[in-house]
């Protein structure tokens, strides 16, 4: 009997304390937006309230446009999104006294995939638009064999497939491109396709130690015609923002993030949040999108030592 | 005796129910597809719908609604299902109805039904790895994801279709048609040919028709191994995206309400709608056939 009276005790003064020292009650936060993040923003989220009682967030997807939708009508703390917020979304956000600030959660890399054989080991982003345009249709044009480019992509339902789309390709895919079904599937047919190329996400062709998978070769991809290409399997390449096709996950809050909100950012940012974007599949925050989050948090630390 | 009556009735109106259900089911879902599609025709004009190529609704300029490509592509994979289906199916039924021993027969039947037991994404997975690589080597292809390998994945997943129903109608044919053929001096041969199978034909044609519906409608396989792209193919050895395809990329992650969302149940009545045809085509030629014995 006295062990149920200590422990009620103990419980109640475990929740005096906390109601004490950290204010009222359980705060709720809500995150949506993009399916590509969700995962992501799950472990996240689901470490941070194993450290903090007084939290609870809930993480739902629906895509990156849900996600801005729900921020500009008031649905929800934080936006995932995997893509910047257009303009129109901007002015949507204004009109209704909301005021969308980003934060970057982590890179993600695109890395493009060609067969072992395939005789080009580096690529433009010009070359790979035109290509992708359907403009380029034979490897001779690109210093490899006289051969046939066979073109692989994700289905018009993938965040990929847009961004690639609208950023690298910048108009209608060529109609010749196979639309496979997930990235898995890609990495399957340029295994036995000798003049294949497809986009898969790097975490994909990267174990957990960072070793490449076989089968297949990733090509180093420039800037343009003049400068260096990278490879995006090194971090470093990465980090510096040296390879291309990189976009930056983003987390949209509504002005700048305070209380609960702002802390659950920082742990995000923390070098134990980062190691769980590592762990996703994704990269680390990079050094650019680095500074635009200092600004947005008001992160005292350097990033030097979170790592 | 009057239990025995209201036991009779109440039967006959179970199976009335059981007939009525899946007829209200299937007016059901024809009205829902047609209700929908025709939302679509707000905005998408016939023409374009019908007679142009370009299927791409989420583009990066203007969208474009036209479902000829797609419509060409199940066409195409289709029908090479069946060029392959058909004489393997049909050739596989008449040995196990009439040349097959018992005891083979035993064997081989449920080993062909098991056919129609393996998942349809685990033949598009076979299309990819296997079938499609071997297609690529066999034809000097760069890949094999092809209307091809479609055809010849839908090939193997009508066969157990078309062997089950077409050895059951051949099967039936009454052995006094047989006897009356070799008491004339016939062969085997010629009585196979000449008697037993036209005497079954109504029952082939609904067997290959059957399987002409799996293949049409089967979405998983051909959604895995032909390629999806949305370029008008050229021929076999082509990548296609056929009509089921599509619906089923991109219905999950359409917007509700918006012309995109009503153009695919557009497709899928049209679907519908062809399916119907051919159903109705079969019955017919099943029908002329089986009283000209």
């Amino acid at each position: 009997m006295s062990k149920y009276i200590h422990t009620i005790l103990i419980g109640g003064a475990i929740f005096a304390f906390s109601c004490n020292s950290n204010h009222r009650h359980v705060e709720n936060l809500m995150i949506k937006g993009s399916d590509t993040e969700v995962n992501l923003a799950l472990t996240l989220a689901e470490t941070y309230m194993a450290t903090d009682p007084n939290i609870s967030i809930a993480v739902t997807g629906g895509g990156s446009g849900a996600g801005i939708a729900a921020l500009i009508n008031g649905k929800t703390s934080i936006a995932n999104a995997s893509r910047p917020m257009k303009e129109e979304e901007m002015a949507l956000a204004r009109e209704q006294q909301v005021y969308p600030i980003a934060t970057v959660l982590g890179m993600d890399a695109i890395a493009i995939v060609v067969h072992p054989q395939c005789s080009v080991q580096n690529l433009s982003l010009q070359q790979l638009g035109a290509i992708y345009r359907g403009d380029i249709q034979n490897w001779k044009e690109l210093g490899g064999t006289d051969e046939g480019i066979s073109l692989y992509g994700r289905q018009s339902n993938s965040g990929t497939f847009v961004y690639f789309r609208d950023s690298i390709v910048r108009a209608e895919y060529s109609n010749q491109v196979k639309q496979m079904n997930g990235t898995a599937q890609i990495v399957e047919a340029i295994k036995n396709d000798i003049h294949g190329i497809g986009y898969v996400g790097v975490g994909y062709i990267l174990d957990k130690n960072g070793a490449q998978s076989k089968g297949v070769k990733v090509l180093a991809i420039s800037r343009n015609s003049r400068s260096t290409a990278y490879l995006p399997t090194e971090l470093k390449n990465i980090d510096s923002g040296f390879y291309p096709i990189v976009r930056p996950l983003f987390q949209y809050t509504n002005g700048k993030p305070t209380g609960q909100l702002q802390r659950y950012l920082q742990f995000c940012l923390s070098p134990e949040g980062q190691a769980l974007v590592k762990q996703n599949g994704y990269f680390p925050v990079s050094e650019i999108y680095w500074q635009q989050n200092k600004q947005a948090l008001n992160l005292a630390y350097a990033k030097a030592t979170l790592r | 005796m009057q239990k025995r009556h209201f036991v009779d009735r109440a039967i006959k109106w179970l199976f009335l129910g059981a007939a009525a259900t899946s007829v209200l089911v299937l007016l059901g879902i024809f009205g829902m597809l047609l209700f929908n599609g025709v939302k679509a025709f707000a905005h998408i004009s016939l023409a374009e719908f019908f007679f142009t190529s370009n299927w791409n609704p989420s583009a990066y300029g203007e969208p474009s609604y036209g479902i000829l490509a797609m419509l060409a592509s199940t066409f195409l994979v289709t029908v090479g299902a069946m060029l392959l289906a058909v004489p393997l199916g049909v050739g596989a039924a008449t040995y196990l109805a009439q040349v097959a021993t018992e005891k083979t027969r035993l064997i081989l039947k449920p080993v062909i039904e098991l056919l129609a037991a393996i998942p349809s994404v685990v033949v598009g997975f076979i299309g990819i790895v296997m079938v499609g690589p071997f297609i690529a080597r066999v034809f000097g292809l760069s890949n094999g994801l092809t209307a091809l390998n479609g055809a010849i994945l839908l090939a193997v997943m009508s066969l157990p279709t078309i062997i089950t129903v077409a050895e059951d109608a051949i099967r039936s044919v009454p052995n006094s048609f047989k006897e009356a053929s070799y008491s004339l001096g016939a062969n085997q041969w010629t009585t196979l040919i000449k008697v037993v199978l036209p005497a079954s034909y109504s029952g082939i044609i609904a067997a290959i028709i059957l399987g002409m519906g799996r293949a049409i409608g089967e979405t998983m396989t051909v959604l895995m191994a032909t390629g999806n792209a949305l370029a008008m193919p050229r021929g076999f050895f082509d990548p296609v995206r056929t009509m089921t395809a599509t619906i089923a990329i991109e219905l999950g992650e359409v917007p509700y309400g918006t012309t995109h969302y009503y153009s695919l149940f557009a497709v899928g009545a049209l679907l519908f709608l062809i399916s119907l045809v051919v159903n109705l085509l079969a019955e017919n030629l099943a029908g002329r056939y089986r009283y000209k014995l």
